[in-house]
């Protein structure tokens, strides 16, 4: 395929890992190993996927990030959703990750399997393409994500606004990445020594936003694209900034992100989302700014407002360590319940949902062996 | 999940509905073209382009300049030392 062949060639590989360690090579023994932190979930599933981690020798530890929406999700929302998939008048649609996550009393997969009508949707212009249809439920797109879906949620809802569909609703659980970064940096914890930043949040937001992890924190931040030579080139600009004794906002993706990102985008974004004053988040707890929900101006579209829906805080079960890890405080393996109790197969929390998740990703190695 | 594909725009679907038909491996779908349109330009603008698909949506033309401008910086990294 073109724009992705040409950055998964293995010769290419092997010279940026020699490039990566010509760097490390300057960096004082006693700094070593740099711990650096791939955001993205999308990361995530590239570096296990291609087993980039192998390549490069002991003097980088790659921490996986909260980039994965699913994972980050506290089960107090999934139950809410699931109580309102529950309805009859409601048809409740979202990507097929969503319906595989844990709430208190199960997931969307077993509420429709309990009745419930539960699609799996592409894109939310697949759920107003159902609600066109329907005269008597409410279709409900369950949207969550990072910026990069943003728009997509927000473009349809203007969508079903401009063609009056009134059987469109949007129960919105999106959250923002830079919030959550900040969140990160201020966490206790060991600390990190640089960012891959997320390609396709950027593509969205530009670079700017990230000038306070460079500024403020003094780390430096590479914006990636998500082939396996992408991801290599982003470690080996970020290992040369730290050898320089640099903490600036570079951009490998160039093909795709824009420094300054895309403004239609973020125009919609602006018009149909405003900030919610708290939002909880797994492993970072309850945070201002980072979510955001469906503004006063298109209440109508808002499916809290429609229904009653109620979030409560619910705990996961302490035998998980799901926090820990979405903060990069603890490696996936060293959860007491990964691999045993809970599989990618049979899910107990939430990052062993998505082939994104830290946990599920780690899985899948494992598995295939060293 | 903030999964994105390279595709390229081959005909506008409907213009009303700003959607076109992007082929992606061979596989033709139904995308949302609004975030790559110039200012008021008409979807038919935008055919030919080569753009990221993500959740049914394009989010952003795909530089070729860039991209091979990334190649050859990737080369010159790997120049300075043989590979195994």
């Amino acid at each position: 395929m073109r724009f992705v062949d040409e950055f998964r060639d293995p010769t290419r590989a092997h010279g940026l890992a020699a490039a990566i360690g010509r760097n490390l090579d300057r960096i004082p023994a006693g700094r070593l190993p740099l711990r650096l932190m791939e955001f993205c979930g999308g990361h995530t599933h590239t570096i296990h996927r291609y087993g980039l981690d192998r390549l490069l020798d002991g003097r980088i530890e790659l921490v996986h990030g909260p980039g994965c929406p699913v994972c980050v999700l506290p089960r107090g929302r999934v139950d809410a959703c699931i109580e309102l998939a529950l309805r009859p008048d409601v048809i409740l649609a979202s990507f097929g990750d969503a319906l595989r996550v844990p709430g208190r009393r199960g997931t969307l997969l077993e509420a429709r399997a309990a009745g419930a009508d539960v699609r799996v949707v592409y894109s939310p212009l697949d759920a107003l393409t159902l609600a066109r249809r329907e005269r008597e439920r409410t279709v409900v797109f369950f949207a969550l994500g990072f910026e990069t879906t943003m728009p997509a949620t927000a473009l349809t809802l203007l969508e079903a606004e401009r063609e009056g569909i009134d059987r469109f609703a949007v129960l919105c659980n999106h959250v923002t990445t830079f919030a959550t970064l900040r969140a990160l940096l201020e966490a206790p914890g060991p600390g990190l020594d640089g960012f891959v930043a997320p390609g396709h949040v950027t593509m969205i937001t530009g670079t700017a936003p990230y000038a306070f992890v460079a500024e403020e924190f003094r780390r430096p931040v590479v914006v990636a694209g998500f082939e396996p030579l992408d991801l290599l080139q982003a470690l080996a600009m970020l290992v040369a900034q730290l050898a320089d004794g640099r903490s600036e906002v570079e951009n490998q993706y160039r093909r795709v992100v824009a420094a300054t990102g895309n403004a239609a985008a973020r125009a919609a974004i602006a018009r149909v989302f405003a900030p919610r004053e708290a939002f909880e988040l797994r492993g970072l707890g309850a945070l201002p700014e980072v979510g955001v929900r469906i503004a006063e101006r298109y209440a109508a579209f808002d499916a809290e407002r429609r229904f009653p829906v109620t979030v409560a805080s619910v705990d996961d079960p302490a035998e998980l360590r799901c926090g820990d890890v979405l903060r990069g405080a603890l490696a996936p393996a060293a959860c007491p319940a990964f691999g045993t109790r809970c599989t990618p197969q049979q899910p107990l929390g939430a990052l062993m949902v998505s082939s994104e998740g830290a946990c599920a990703a780690a899985c899948a190695r494992h598995r295939a062996g060293p | 999940m903030c999964l994105g594909i390279p595709g390229r725009i081959v005909a506008v679907e409907d213009p009303e509905r700003l959607t076109a038909w992007v082929e992606v491996s061979g596989v033709r779908r139904s995308v949302n073209v609004l975030c790559v349109l110039e200012d008021g330009a008409p979807a038919a603008s935008c055919v030919g382009a080569w753009v990221l698909v993500h959740a049914g949506f394009a989010l952003a033309r795909i530089d070729a300049g860039e991209a091979a401008r990334t190649l050859a910086l990737l080369d010159e990294l790997g120049e300075q030392e043989p590979g195994p």
